[in-house]
């Protein structure tokens, strides 16, 4: 496009040379902009590329924009930037082998992803998972929703304009990954489940940290509650921003908070209880709205929700192994390993064949994860490789529905309605 | 193999035994779940048929399978969920190798229109009547089927022109 054309249209006033720099430097870079059509003088028209790389789209999302001054005519997503394979890569690997990859799906929420992946393979494998496991696995999944919803509360706010909540919710973040640094070893990527249970026993450190976590978070939630929910700014910003209608919600595949957001109670923690989801109380937050503002409050009663699930978990820790005591079927304990020649095959064993599923078999086995229903299909041969491992990822469904309640927004509600839905790219792109 | 089905798959079962006797083609259970088999061709009128009457509204997923036989090598299963009943269902259908061609669903539920994007992108299954049928994570001008069993693991060198990783001269 000629530069010097639109500078003549559109009748600089002041600070011309200033201007025609800025067209200039907007040509140079990337985002392409093109005339739509000849009768359009003042280019209200125009085709804007934002992404891959843009630091609003959280990761390598891409999306094509069609715009009418400053209103969206219409939206196309692309995605796949970070598509790197781990369906094909699973085939090829072992199902303990797998876990870790998991972790790098959703890299948000990694102790949610390794939980959906042993659960699948224990229900395909009917692997039999102690009590205190179960327990030490819910309080894991809770705390990586809250550490994935603070992400979401300090992007998302930072979206709108508030850049102190960055911080905020990132220093509270921190005091999360330093519990799975004491609870897993691992401040983020944890790889702490395993098949048949968990890798180690919480230490009295981490129990004292959940705990601690456990009292203080609440107050921090307050004060957060306390200078968002009567903030003007965040309102206009939020409310009737990218409304996903009840009606359409289901429809378009809409998961999570988004769907919960839209007024559908649909939690797979209470829909098909797993773990021991049955026996803790909570309350799934559920919002009509359906715009970001009532994403903001599903998920801000969602963290209220983890506290609580986590201090239930606590109160009804029980005692016993952490991991299945069959050589078949899980790994055993380190002590075995290094103390008996019987422990040292098994895990080789493990380690080299994994567990096999029977032939034929197949499982579908579901978690809620952060963002939404995270699913796992398990299709075995009877070796110790799945045939076929097919990941239901709820970024991907969340990421369709952007093409739809994008449409018609402005363009500074881009970033906020990506921020509320909350994608994550590694999951989305598989 | 005793099924053992519950309330709502029992009459998922009888409906489709009755209303669609010539694409009904097995019901089966594993690890819990339950699947039923039908013809390809009938896939949309049977999705449309259990969307409206029973019940199932959610499509929580649609997925491809190489069963890398040499009849009806591919599958493609609908996962469908019924927020009435709490019950999951997967529907499956098999497709040829030669051509596989099927009915998109997106008429029935919008949201499918990704999930036959990517199964089409993964083992090539065409999806007629899509309203956008395109690859969705490899480009367009990528000419393999990744997931498919012959696809090897480490790729095939030079199918995607990648941008040079020296820096330019001047």
């Amino acid at each position: 496009m000629d530069t010097k054309h639109i500078s003549d249209q559109v009748d600089l006033k002041f600070f011309k040379e200033h201007q025609e720099k800025l067209y200039q430097a907007l040509e140079d870079k990337h985002t392409t902009v093109e005339m739509m059509d000849q009768d359009d003088p003042l280019n209200t028209k125009m085709v804007l590329n934002m992404g891959p790389q843009h630091p609003a789209t959280h990761g390598v999302l891409r999306l094509i924009l069609q715009l009418n001054g400053e209103l969206i005519e219409k939206v196309k997503v692309d995605v796949g930037y970070l598509h790197r394979g781990v369906e094909k890569i699973a085939e090829n690997k072992t199902y303990q082998e797998f876990m870790p990859y998991t972790d790098r799906m959703d890299y948000l929420s990694p102790y949610a992803n390794n939980v959906a992946l042993c659960t699948a393979v224990e229900k395909i494998a009917n692997v039999e998972v102690p009590e205190r496991a179960h327990y030490i696995r819910m309080i894991g999944c809770e705390l990586s929703r809250i550490s994935s919803h603070l992400i979401w509360l300090g992007t998302m706010i930072m979206d709108a304009g508030a850049v102190s909540y960055f911080i905020w919710a990132f220093r509270e973040r921190e005091k999360v990954l330093d519990i799975f640094d004491q609870l897993t070893g691992h401040r983020f990527t944890v790889s702490h489940a395993r098949i048949g249970g968990v890798a180690n026993d919480i230490t009295d450190t981490a129990m004292a940290m959940i705990k601690d976590f456990a009292d203080k978070f609440p107050r921090e939630l307050k004060d957060w509650h306390k200078t968002l929910d009567r903030n003007r700014i965040f309102f206009d910003r939020n409310r009737g921003v990218g409304v996903l209608e009840t009606e359409d919600a289901l429809e378009s595949g809409a998961t999570g908070p988004t769907l919960r957001g839209s007024g559908y109670a649909y939690d797979v923690r209470t829909f098909e209880p797993y773990a021991r989801y049955d026996e803790v109380e909570f309350e799934v937050p559920t919002r009509l709205e359906g715009d970001n503002l009532a994403r903001y409050y599903v998920r801000m009663e969602e963290m209220h929700e983890s506290i609580r699930i986590i201090r239930q978990c606590l109160d009804k820790l029980p005692k016993g192994p952490v991991r299945a005591d069959n050589a078949k079927q899980a790994y055993p304990s380190k002590d075995e390993v290094y103390y008996s020649m019987e422990g040292m095959i098994h895990d080789f064993m493990m380690t080299d064949t994994g567990i096999c599923p029977p032939d034929g078999a197949e499982a579908y086995h579901a978690v809620e994860a952060a963002k939404g229903e995270l699913g796992y299909y398990i299709q075995s041969d009877g070796s110790g490789h799945p045939w076929r491992l097919k990941i239901n990822s709820p970024s991907f469904k969340n990421i369709q529905i952007l093409e739809q309640i994008l449409d018609g927004e402005m363009v500074a509600d881009t970033v906020v309605i990506i921020g509320g839905v909350d994608p994550v790219m590694g999951e989305c792109d598989k | 193999m005793d099924l053992e089905l519950s309330e709502t798959h029992q009459t998922v079962v009888d409906g489709l035994s009755e209303e669609f006797s010539d694409a009904f083609i097995e019901v089966y259970q594993s690890s819990g779940d339950t699947f039923i088999r039908v013809e390809s061709g009938a896939i949309v009128d049977i999705c449309r048929y259990l969307k409206n009457e029973q019940h199932f509204i959610y499509l929580s997923d649609i997925f491809g399978i190489d069963r890398f036989t040499s009849r009806e090598r591919f599958e493609v299963v609908y996962n469908l969920i019924s927020l009435r009943a709490r019950e999951h269902l997967f529907i499956k259908v098999r497709l040829p190798e030669e051509n596989p061609v099927i009915e998109s669903v997106t008429g029935v539920w919008k949201s499918a229109n990704w999930m036959e994007r990517e199964v089409y992108d993964m083992f090539g299954i065409e999806f007629t009547n899509h309203p956008d049928f395109r690859r969705i994570f490899m480009p367009e001008d990528f000419d393999y089927f990744p997931l498919r069993k012959e696809f090897p693991l480490l790729g095939i060198p030079g199918s995607i022109d990648l941008p040079s990783t020296t820096p330019d001269p001047e």
